[in-house]
C-alpha cells in the first residue's frame, strides 16, 4: 500500500512538471515562433518601440530558450527576481508572474478568488451527487415506469438546457419576482447568511447539469449491477430488498461515479466561467474569462496550472477511495 | 435468466403452434390418464391441482389444495417470462417430491428450465424484477407443510438462507467482490439469528474450518479474489450451511471448477449432506456428477420432465430417448472406448415455440416408432414404467424396452 | 460432401511435400514462455508466470495428440506458442523440419496457411458484425489465395463440410446456437486445408449433446481430409475419447505423454492416476466403488509464479519422498513410448528406489 502511494505521488509530481513545461511551451515558446510577442501584449500595439523593449528587458524574454524555463520553474517552487532594466523586483513564490493589466503579482489574485470558486463547487458536488444518485437509483428501480421516464427526461433537460438559461430563470423567479434568495455575492467573511442566500441559486444551477449526467450514470450502473449474480446471492441469503440495494448494490454502484466525481471537481477548480459569470460570482472563472478578453498571459497561465494541478490531485484522491471501496484494486 | 434461449433454431419455427390449445389439450389427458389410474397417487394429486391452478392467478386462495406429505413437494410448476418476442416457458408444469436426507440430481441441457426451477424454489422470480415484466408462476410449492408460492414474500424471504440455501455455478461472481467473506457468512447468519457480530464471526470461523478452509481464522478477513477457485466454492457451500438448512439447492456446483477440486467438492457436499441429514437438490447438465451424489434423478427437457426415477433406474434402464441421448453423447472414462458417440441430433428446442406434441419429436430418431403421428400432435404425459419410475413418451413399454436393449445399450 | 482434396486451394509460392502418416509434423524442444511480473516503484521484473516451462514432444502427421491439465497448467499457453500466436522465451518449435520460433509476421505467412485453431468460446471468436461468409471467407482474402470456383462458392462448400447449410452464407454469428457457431469456427480453420489444428476446448462451452456433434465433426474430418489435430482440453473423458496419444500437464510442465491405452490403462504419474480417479463416472453402481478407490489431491494447483522445486507436484502427492522436493524428475521412457516424470511411478519401477523417506510437509 505505501508503495503503491509512494509510486502514486511521484507519477503526480512527474505529471506537474510535465504539465508546467507544457503551459511554458503554450504561453512562450509558441507566442515567439509565431511573432505575437508578450512584451507587445504587455504594453499593447500601439506602444512605441522604446517601451517594447523596456518590457522585454524587464520579463527577460530575450534570455536563452533554457534560461527563461529555469527561471519559469524557479518562480514557481522558489520565487524569482526580475533584473531586467536595472531595476530588481521580487516576486515570491509561488511565482506564476505581474498580471499585464493590474501589475499585481499573479499567486494572491489567484488565492483570493479560489476560496469562492472551492465553495461553488463543493456545495453544488454535495447537491448533485444527491439528486443524482436519488433520481438515478429511482430510475433504476422503476425501470419503464412514469417515474424513470420523468427523471430521465428531467436529466435529458438538465444537460441539455445551457447554464446561462436555467440560472437566469432562476434569477428571474427567485431572486426578482419572488425575492427568496439574494440576487449577488457576499463574501462569507461579510455576512455567511447573505453568502448561502446568494450562493443557492449558482448551487442549483450547477447542480441541475451535473445531477443530470450523475443521475444518467447511475441509473445505468444500477442497471447493471442489479444483475450480478452476487446481488442474486444477497437476494438467496434472505436479505431485505432495502439492504440488498442499499448495501450491496449501492456499494458497486459508487465506483463510477466516485471517478466521474474526481475528474468533475477537479475540472471545476478552474472555475465554473458560465456560473461565475451568470451570477456575478468573483471566483476563477471570472478572473480567467477576464484574463482571455485582455490578454493577460501570466493570469491566464496561473489559472491553467491550478486547473491541472486540482485535476491531477481529484484523480489521486478518487484512485485511493478506490481502494478502499474495491479490495481488489488495493494491492495493484 | 441463465435459461432463457439465445436464438430460436430454424427448424422448429415452421411447426409453431399457438401454445394455449395444446395445454388444454394436455389437462384433458391430464384428467382422462388420472381416471385411468395409471398414474400414481402422487402425480394424480399434482395433475388434478394443476389442471385447475393453471388458470389461476397465483396469490388467490385455492381452497382444495392438499397439504404434502413428502418434506418438498412440487406440483405442476410453470414459470413463464412473457418477453417482447414471446411468452418463454421456462418451466412448464413440474412435478416431483423429495425427502430429507435424500438427493435429487435434475439433469439437463442449457435452456431446459433447471435454473429457473431452483430459483423458483426459492421464492427469486418474485424478488427484484425492477421494471421487468414478473414471470408468471403457477401451481404448488409444498416446503414442510407450507405452500410457497401463495404465501407471504417477506415469509418466503425468511425461509430462503435459513430453510432453503443455495450454492451457485460460479462462486467468483456469486460472491460479492467489495465484502470479505467473513462478512459475508456473518451478514447471511445474522439475518436469520440475533446474535452479535462477535458470535456470528465465530460462527463463520467454524464453517470455515467445517469445509475444510485451512486456518480459517485468518482467512475469514480474506476477500473473495484473494481465494482460489476451489476455496472460494467451499466458501460458498460455508455460507449456505450457515443457518443449518433444510433444503439445499446446488445449482452446476463443480462445473466452474478443475476436476480435482470437483471431486473435492463433490466429496464434501456428500459428508455434509450425511452430516446435517438436509435435502439436497443437486441441478447439473453432468451425468457423472448426478450420478456420484443423486438418490433419485429427474431428466428435464424443454421445461418438462421427461423422465424421472431412482439413479439406478435411469442409468441402467432409461426410458426416454432424450435420455439415451444424452448417454450416448458423453464419452465414459469407466468403459471401453467407442469409436463414435451418438449424439442427438439438432439443438435444444426454443421456449418460445416448444415444439407441438412431444417437445423432443423433432430430434427424436424414434418419433416414427408410435403409430399415426401421435409424436407431432399430443404432448405426452409422465406415466409410471414400472412404480416409481416415470417417463413421457408415446412408445409402448415393448418397443421402448426392445430399442434400449438392441440398439442403445450395446453402443455404450 | 465431396472429395476435398481434389479441391484444395492452390496458390502461393512454395509447395511443400505433404508428410506422410506417421512422420513427424511439429517438434518442440525446451519450449519455454514466462510472462513477467513487475513490481514496486520502477516497476522491476520480480518474478515470472512459468506458463510453460520447458516442453519437448512431437506430433506426428495424421494423428490427434491430447493435451490435457487443470487450470493453470499452460495448456493453452502451450496451443499459442505452437500456431505462433505468441512468442516463446526459449526453445524451439519446428514444423515440417523448418524453425518457425522466431518468425516474424512475414515469416508466419505461409504458416498461418498450415497451422489453424480453434477456440473455446464459439461467442466471443466470431465477430458479431460480420455475416458467415465474410468470416469464413477471411483466410482467403489475408492470404490472398482464390480458390477454383470463387471465394463464395468454396465457402458454401466448407460450410457444407461441416454440417451447415451453404444458405447461412448471410447470417450473422448471432443467429445460430453455439455448437452451430462452433462449425462456423471450424470452417474457417479448414478454409485453407491446414495440416495442423490446434483446438483449444474446442467443446466445453457446449451442452452435452452438442459436444458429441462436434467431436463426432472432428473426427470425420480428420478422416476425410487428413488432419492432424492437437486438442487441449480438460475433460479426461473427452481427451480419451479424441486422442491417439495424450500429454498429461502440470504447472507448465509435461508429467507423462504416452498413447491411450496406457495413459488409462496403467497410468504412471501419481498425478494421472489422481486425475483419472476424480473424473465422475455415470454410473451409479460405483458409487461406493469409487468412493474407496479415489485419490483425493490436497489443496488447490499452486501457483505458477512460485512453483513448488524438485518435482512440481510434490505438495499435493501422497508418495512424495524427499528426492522429490529437491530433485526435478526427468521426462524418461519407462516402457515403450510412455515418459513419465516422476520418481516414484506407479505400475512401473521406482526411479529412486533407496529414497522411501515420506516427505513431511509443513
Amino acid at each position: 500500500m505505501l508503495t503503491y502511494l509512494i509510486r502514486r505521488l511521484f507519477a503526480v509530481a512527474v505529471m506537474l512538471v510535465v504539465i508546467i513545461l507544457a503551459v511554458f511551451c503554450i504561453f512562450f515558446l509558441i507566442p515567439k515562433w509565431t511573432g505575437t510577442d508578450p512584451a507587445t501584449m504587455f504594453v499593447g500595439k500601439q506602444a512605441d518601440k522604446e517601451a517594447i523593449e523596456a518590457v522585454r528587458q524587464k520579463l527577460q524574454l530575450d534570455d536563452p530558450i533554457l534560461v527563461q524555463l529555469f527561471e519559469f520553474f524557479k518562480g514557481i517552487f522558489v520565487g524569482r527576481d526580475y533584473t531586467g532594466g536595472g531595476t530588481t523586483t521580487h516576486c515570491s513564490a509561488p511565482c506564476f508572474g505581474y498580471s499585464f493589466r493590474t501589475e499585481q503579482e499573479i499567486w494572491p489574485i489567484l488565492t483570493d478568488r479560489l476560496p469562492v470558486t472551492l465553495s461553488l463547487a463543493v456545495g453544488a458536488a454535495v447537491l448533485w451527487l444527491i439528486i443524482g444518485l436519488a433520481v438515478g437509483i429511482v430510475s433504476a428501480l422503476k425501470r419503464g415506469t412514469i417515474w424513470d421516464r420523468l427523471g430521465m427526461t428531467g436529466a435529458l433537460a438538465g444537460v441539455s438546457l445551457p447554464i446561462y438559461f436555467t440560472g437566469l430563470i432562476l434569477l428571474a423567479v427567485f431572486a426578482y419576482q419572488l425575492d427568496l434568495v439574494s440576487n449577488k455575492f457576499t463574501p462569507f467573511g461579510d455576512n455567511p447568511g447573505e453568502w448561502f442566500s446568494g450562493m443557492i441559486l449558482p448551487w442549483i444551477s450547477l447542480a441541475f447539469l451535473f445531477g443530470a449526467m450523475y443521475a444518467r450514470i447511475t441509473r445505468a450502473t444500477m442497471l447493471e449491477v442489479m444483475g450480478e449474480d452476487y446481488i442474486r446471492t444477497a437476494r438467496a441469503k434472505g436479505l431485505r430488498e432495502p439492504v440488498v440495494i442499499g448495501k450491496h448494490a449501492m456499494r458497486s454502484t459508487m465506483t463510477p461515479v466516485l471517478t466521474l466525481l474526481g475528474i468533475d471537481l477537479g475540472a471545476l477548480m478552474g472555475g465554473a466561467i458560465l456560473t461565475e459569470t451568470t451570477f456575478s460570482i468573483p471566483g476563477l472563472g471570472q478572473a480567467v474569462l477576464k484574463a482571455i478578453n485582455e490578454k493577460d498571459l501570466p493570469l491566464i497561465l496561473g489559472v491553467t496550472l491550478i486547473t491541472a494541478t486540482a485535476v491531477v490531485i481529484a484523480n489521486l484522491i478518487v484512485d485511493l477511495l478506490y481502494g478502499v471501496i474495491d479490495p481488489r484494486v488495493r494491492l495493484a | 435468466m441463465t435459461d432463457q434461449p439465445a436464438e430460436k433454431p430454424e427448424e422448429q419455427k415452421a411447426d409453431a403452434v399457438p401454445e394455449p390449445a395444446d395445454t388444454a389439450a394436455a389437462d384433458a389427458t391430464d384428467a382422462a390418464d388420472a381416471a385411468d389410474g395409471t398414474v400414481d397417487q402422487a402425480e394424480q394429486d399434482a395433475q388434478a391441482a394443476g389442471g385447475k391452478v393453471a388458470d389461476t392467478a397465483p396469490g388467490e386462495p385455492v381452497l382444495d389444495k392438499k397439504p404434502a406429505s413428502a418434506f418438498l413437494e412440487v406440483r405442476d410448476l410453470r414459470i413463464h417470462f412473457p418477453t417482447q418476442d414471446g411468452l418463454v416457458k421456462s418451466v412448464d408444469g413440474l412435478s416431483f417430491s423429495l425427502e430429507k436426507g435424500q438427493t435429487l440430481g435434475i439433469v439437463g441441457e442449457s435452456g431446459s428450465g433447471k435454473s429457473v426451477t431452483s430459483l423458483g424454489i426459492m421464492g427469486l422470480h418474485t424478488v427484484g424484477q425492477y421494471g421487468r415484466q414478473r414471470p408468471k408462476l403457477s401451481g404448488e410449492i409444498w416446503l414442510n407443510g407450507q405452500e410457497l408460492l401463495t404465501a407471504d414474500p417477506d415469509e418466503v424471504r425468511k425461509l430462503r438462507g435459513r430453510e432453503i440455501s443455495m450454492i451457485f455455478q460460479d462462486p467468483l461472481s456469486a460472491l460479492h467482490p467489495f465484502f470479505t467473506i467473513g462478512h459475508q457468512i456473518v451478514e447471511a447468519y445474522r439475518v436469520h439469528h440475533d446474535v452479535d457480530k462477535k458470535k456470528a464471526r465465530a460462527r463463520a470461523v467454524e464453517l470455515l474450518d467445517r469445509v475444510g478452509i485451512p486456518e480459517p481464522a485468518k482467512r475469514v478477513d480474506s476477500f473473495p479474489h484473494e481465494f482460489s477457485g476451489g476455496m472460494r466454492q467451499r466458501a460458498m457451500i460455508a455460507m449456505s450451511l450457515a443457518n443449518n438448512p433444510e433444503l439445499l439447492i446446488a445449482d452446476e456446483p463443480t462445473t466452474a471448477l478443475d476436476v480435482t477440486v470437483q471431486a473435492q467438492i463433490l466429496d464434501l457436499i456428500r459428508d455434509l449432506q450425511k452430516e446435517f441429514g438436509s435435502a439436497v437438490i443437486i441441478i447439473t447438465h453432468d451425468l457423472g456428477v448426478v450420478a456420484e451424489l443423486s438418490d433419485d434423478i429427474l431428466v428435464m427437457y424443454g421445461g418438462r420432465c421427461v423422465e424421472y426415477g431412482t439413479a439406478e433406474e435411469v442409468f441402467y434402464e432409461p426410458q426416454h430417448p432424450y435420455t439415451w441421448g444424452l448417454l450416448g453423447s458423453m464419452p465414459r472414462i469407466d468403459r471401453e472406448r467407442t469409436d463414435r458417440l451418438s449424439p442427438v441430433k439438432g439443438s435444444p428446442p426454443s421456449l418460445i415455440n416448444v415444439p407441438e406434441g412431444c417437445a423432443f419429436n423433432p430430434r427424436c430418431p424414434y418419433a416414427d416408432v408410435p403409430k399415426g403421428g401421435i409424436t407431432r400432435t399430443r404432448r405426452p404425459e409422465l406415466r409410471e414404467t414400472k412404480p416409481g419410475h416415470l417417463s413421457a413418451c408415446h412408445m409402448d413399454q415393448a418397443d421402448r424396452e426392445r430399442i434400449w436393449n438392441e440398439e442403445i445399450a450395446p453402443k455404450l | 460432401m465431396t472429395d476435398s482434396n481434389s479441391e484444395q486451394p492452390k496458390g502461393g509460392t512454395a509447395t511443400v511435400e505433404e508428410p506422410r502418416a506417421g512422420e513427424t509434423l511439429l517438434k518442440v524442444s525446451g519450449l519455454k514462455k514466462h510472462f513477467p511480473i513487475t513490481k514496486g516503484l520502477l516497476k522491476r521484473q520480480v518474478g515470472a508466470v512459468l506458463a510453460v516451462d520447458g516442453l519437448d514432444f512431437e506430433v506426428r502427421s495424421g494423428e490427434t495428440l491430447g493435451v490435457v491439465g487443470e487450470s493453470g497448467c499452460g495448456k493453452s499457453t502451450m496451443g499459442r506458442l505452437i500456431t505462433r500466436l505468441l512468442e516463446p522465451t526459449d526453445g524451439s518449435v519446428e514444423f515440417e523440419g523448418k524453425d518457425i520460433t522466431h518468425l516474424g509476421v512475414n515469416g508466419l505467412r505461409p504458416l498461418r496457411r498450415d497451422v489453424q485453431m480453434i477456440f473455446q468460446d464459439p461467442y466471443s471468436s466470431l465477430n458479431p458484425r460480420h455475416t458467415v461468409g465474410a468470416i469464413v471467407s477471411a483466410p482467403f482474402k489475408l492470404q490472398g489465395v482464390t480458390p477454383e470456383g470463387g471465394v463464395k462458392k468454396e465457402v458454401q462448400r466448407l460450410l457444407s463440410v461441416v454440417g451447415l447449410s451453404p444458405e447461412h452464407y448471410n447470417r450473422y454469428p448471432h443467429e445460430f446456437s453455439g455448437g452451430q457457431r462452433q462449425r462456423i469456427g471450424i470452417a474457417r480453420a479448414l478454409a485453407l486445408n491446414p495440416k495442423l489444428v490446434v483446438a483449444d476446448e474446442p467443446v466445453s462451452a457446449l451442452d452435452v449433446s452438442i459436444q458429441a456433434q462436434v467431436v463426432n465433426l472432428l473426427d470425420d474430418l480428420q478422416q476425410e481430409l487428413g488432419l492432424t489435430y492437437v486438442i487441449i482440453a480438460h475433460d479426461l473423458s473427452v481427451i480419451r475419447h479424441v486422442s491417439d496419444r495424450i500429454a498429461v500437464m502440470y504447472l507448465g510442465k509435461i508429467v507423462e505423454l504416452t498413447d491411450r491405452e496406457s495413459l488409462y490403462d496403467t497410468p504412471m504419474h501419481p498425478y494421472t492416476r489422481a486425475l483419472l480417479s476424480a473424473v465422475p463416472v455415470p454410473d451409479p453402481r460405483r458409487r461406493e466403488k469409487n468412493g474407496r478407490d479415489r485419490i483425493l489431491l490436497q489443496g488447490d494447483v499452486p501457483s505458477p509464479m512460485n512453483p513448488p522445486s524438485g518435482c512440481r507436484f510434490h505438495t499435493r502427492c501422497w508418495k512424495a519422498t524427499q528426492v522429490c522436493a529437491t530433485k526435478e524428475p526427468p521426462l524418461v521412457p519407462l516402457a515403450t513410448g510412455h515418459q513419465v516424470a516422476c520418481h516414484h511411478p506407479e505400475n512401473a519401477p521406482d526411479q529412486e528406489p533407496g529414497d522411501t523417506e515420506p516427505l513431511v510437509r509443513s
